[in-house]
């Protein structure tokens, strides 16, 4: 007799914990063709605050970091995934219903996508900069810093590539994210929770919520906590409205974008603050 | 006479030949406004200067029109090099008529002659002849190779300082290939017809830059244009916040400069003179109309008492009266309406408990006047510590220690301005690193340059104006590329659901 699986309880990852949904709910991940995968944590309202709330607390730890510390954080994600290489192709396969070699693809690509941000996180100052030559007895530096906390809804296809592409531009400066996870194939979100769990991301950095993205997208982007919003996978909801309930704060907005962003240091740069300080230079 | 008292110095009007009425700026041309036309006046004096055309809807297509048209056939034509030597000839140009310039804006805002003359005038200049070396050079901004312009921009600016924000505006759109329509503010239309002539001396393609004059709404139909790529605003946070409702989903690139609340932290190690005059350039600069104004004074609380003594005194000699006097310090408010609003939030201040004092000085019998004002032991959660005034009234709070100074700063929902003063470096960019705002001023304030990027966190808006940083506001990055929007159909539902 073969041996019987023991299967994962899938569960939000906030704070650094792995919590149910505070509203009890669950709702069921199938396989392309239907079969029944798990029962996954369906995201409320107040697991969304709850996520903001934990991602505003982590905000002065990880801005506070070096770049150096925080790109070893990021490279160490890629660390660990590549050990888990096959979990996640196994868990994408059956999801998105794709081959197991393109799902296997894609797990390389995400692993790709952590190790390239992690070089910028002691770079981006340099690059996005700048020393400027004023007319006076002045040094003028400009840098850019994190934002503070940034939504994101991650992009509903290529489940873990997508979600990878928008979590770490946004958290390699220094911000924390809530981010909702696709919603049809939400299990190698909380799957790559368990990895970001052991990376030394400390708690509170990266927030994962499954369920529902038109249902929590609103309650995040009218959040008055809450400093951006990457709306990349909220093509399909009425992501018009959201970017309107954003501006009552003034937050920073990325639209969406069909299919999975590219790596690239505009979307690093689209989450950060320029900051200039003068300082006078005394008369010798 | 003391020795405080001056002969009065006044910059004499008659340098100006003002026309009696002002048209539209359009496709190079002055011409005639289908709104109701208005008066710009002194706000020293009262006095009529002159009438003013008013956009309307129709007046707001012919303009953007105009622009389209002139990047299509000309402007996107033209090389880098060719753009750079246009807005150098305006450099000059401005340098040129500094003076007549700096008389006309002190008329139209009220601003004291020194300031326009030695501030707002030459950094006018400054700006454009920064941008100008740039329109040939954006391969090297950092945005990629040969990176695009926009299209048409559409530009929103204030009252405070009306010809500098437009160079604000101008400049870095025309450097990076953009063609403009610009709409002033309503009180202060003057220099930016000015400088609609000194374009045509310039020979700048008709059509590169529009100038419509005209009020709220006609700014709301032109940035609300459909045919418009992209909005910068600079004014309030509550008109910011409506634009930026009105433009989500258009696809439109938005930048915002909008309120502020600042915080000019004093510590006890600070060289106390320097600092006192810090602070006074840091709200009655202008009078106080500075939107990273330090309107909010921290200073620690074992010099408290001294500082504010210091300060009263300094205030007791500043001069207030006729902007174009060349020994005038503190100049005319704006408006009546923002006079009014000063006044309200002042005998708020009040009736909320803090100490009022205001300096002991003649008020003019004509115009907008408010005399520098300070309010002690003011409260964090007073309303003349949370909103912005926008008038000569300063708010004095105390704290104990950096934390607790940090901690206060931070605590507005606005960004964009912050002053530290102290003799001690390390404790400078430690606290620089913690503060939550665009720009710091370590043992300064209020210093603005073209190579410098300017603008805020948070509510205070986003984007940069100024420096490198500056023409990414003007230029395609990948973002924009990608970036979604809704059909046009669509569009004007959510303009409708917004602006209603």
């Amino acid at each position: 007799m073969s041996r019987l699986a023991v299967p994962k309880t899938y569960k939000l990852y906030i704070g650094g914990k792995f919590p149910r949904s505070e509203s009890g709910r669950t709702y069921e991940v199938a396989t392309a063709k239907g079969a029944f995968l798990a029962n996954a944590a369906k995201a409320s309202r107040k697991d969304a605050r709850d996520a903001v709330v934990a991602a505003r607390a982590a905000v002065a730890g990880w801005t506070g970091a070096t770049g150096y510390n925080r790109g070893q954080v990021l490279y160490r994600i890629a660390e660990l995934l590549e050990g888990r290489h096959a979990q996640f192709a196994g868990e994408i396969a059956s999801s998105e219903g794709i081959s197991l070699a393109a799902a296997a693809r894609e797990v390389d690509a995400a692993i790709d996508v952590w190790v390239w941000y992690a070089g910028w996180a002691d770079k981006y100052v340099q690059v996005a900069g700048n020393g400027n030559p004023v007319s006076g007895p002045y040094f003028n530096l400009s840098t850019p810093e994190p934002t503070g906390v940034v939504a994101i809804v991650a992009p509903q296809a290529s489940s873990l590539l997508g979600l990878v592409s928008v979590i770490a531009p946004a958290v390699v400066t220094g911000n924390t994210v809530v981010v909702v996870a696709s919603e049809t194939a939400p299990l190698s979100a909380i799957s790559l929770a368990e990895v970001l769990a052991t990376s030394d991301v400390p708690g509170g950095v990266i927030n994962i919520l499954t369920g529902s993205p038109a249902e929590i997208a609103p309650w995040l982007a009218s959040h008055a906590d809450v400093n951006a919003l990457d709306l990349a996978g909220a093509e399909r909801l009425d992501w018009v409205d959201l970017q309107i309930s954003a501006a009552d704060t003034l937050k920073r907005v990325l639209t969406p974008v069909t299919g999975v962003p590219a790596p690239s240091l505009d979307r690093i740069v689209a989450f950060t603050e320029t900051k200039t300080v003068w300082h006078t230079k005394s008369l010798i | 006479m003391n020795f405080l008292e001056y002969a009065p110095a006044p910059e004499s009007p008659s340098i100006l030949h003002l026309r009696k009425e002002y048209g539209l700026f359009i496709d190079g041309e002055f011409v005639k406004g289908h709104g109701k036309p208005f008066a710009t006046i002194s706000p020293s004096s009262e006095k009529h200067i002159a009438q003013i055309a008013n956009a309307n809807a129709k007046d707001v297509d012919v303009a953007v029109a105009a622009a389209r048209r002139a990047y299509d056939r000309t402007w996107s034509k033209l090389s880098g090099a060719d753009r750079g030597k246009f807005l150098f000839r305006i450099a000059r140009l401005v340098q040129e008529r500094a003076r007549e310039l700096a008389v006309a804006e002190s008329l139209d805002n009220g601003k004291p002659i020194k300031e326009s003359r030695d501030v707002d005038v030459p950094l006018v200049a400054a700006w454009f002849f920064y941008y100008a070396g740039w329109a040939d050079k954006l391969d090297y901004a950092g945005l990629g190779a040969s990176p695009a312009a926009l299209g048409v921009a559409a530009q929103v600016i204030p009252w405070n300082f009306p010809l500098l924000m437009l160079a604000w505006k101008i400049a870095p759109a025309l450097a990076a290939g953009n063609t403009v329509v610009l709409k002033p503010a309503e009180t202060t239309p003057l220099t930016a017809l000015l400088f609609a002539e000194i374009l045509q001396q310039a020979e700048l393609p008709a059509g590169v830059v529009n100038i419509l004059t005209g009020a709220g709404d006609t700014g709301a139909a032109l940035v609300n244009h459909p045919d418009v790529n992209k909005v910068a605003f600079t004014g309030s946070t509550a008109v910011g916040r409506a634009i930026a409702k009105s433009t989500a989903g258009t696809g439109k690139k938005l930048t915002l400069e909008l309120g502020g609340k600042a915080a000019n932290i004093v510590f006890d190690d600070a060289p106390i003179d320097q600092a006192v005059e810090g602070i006074v350039n840091g709200i009655f600069f202008n009078q106080g109309h500075v939107c990273c104004a330090g309107s909010r004074l921290l200073v620690q609380e074992n010099i408290h008492e001294e500082v504010v003594d210091r300060l009263k005194r300094r205030l007791s000699t500043l001069r207030l009266g006729d902007p174009l006097d060349k020994n005038t310090d503190i100049g005319a408010i704006n408006s009546r309406e923002q006079l009014d609003r000063i006044r309200e939030l002042s005998d708020i201040g009040e009736a909320e408990g803090a100490d009022r004092w205001t300096a002991d000085c003649a008020i003019p019998e004509n115009g907008f006047w408010f005399a520098p004002t300070i309010f002690d032991n003011v409260s964090t959660s007073s309303r003349i510590a949370r909103e912005e005034i926008f008038g000569p009234v300063l708010s004095v709070l105390t704290f104990r220690t950096p934390a607790e100074a940090i901690s206060k700063a931070n605590n507005t929902p606005y960004g964009l301005s912050a002053g530290i003063w102290s003799d001690k470096g390390s404790k400078i960019l430690a606290v620089a690193d913690q503060l939550k705002a665009g720009v710091i001023w370590a043992n300064t304030f209020n210093r603005f340059d073209p190579a410098s990027p300017f603008g805020g966190y948070k509510e205070s808006g986003y984007g940069r104006e100024g420096g490198r940083h500056g023409l990414a506001a003007y230029l395609q990055t990948s973002i924009d590329a990608g970036a979604s929007r809704t059909p046009v159909a669509a569009r004007t539902t959510i303009t409708k659901k917004v602006t209603k």
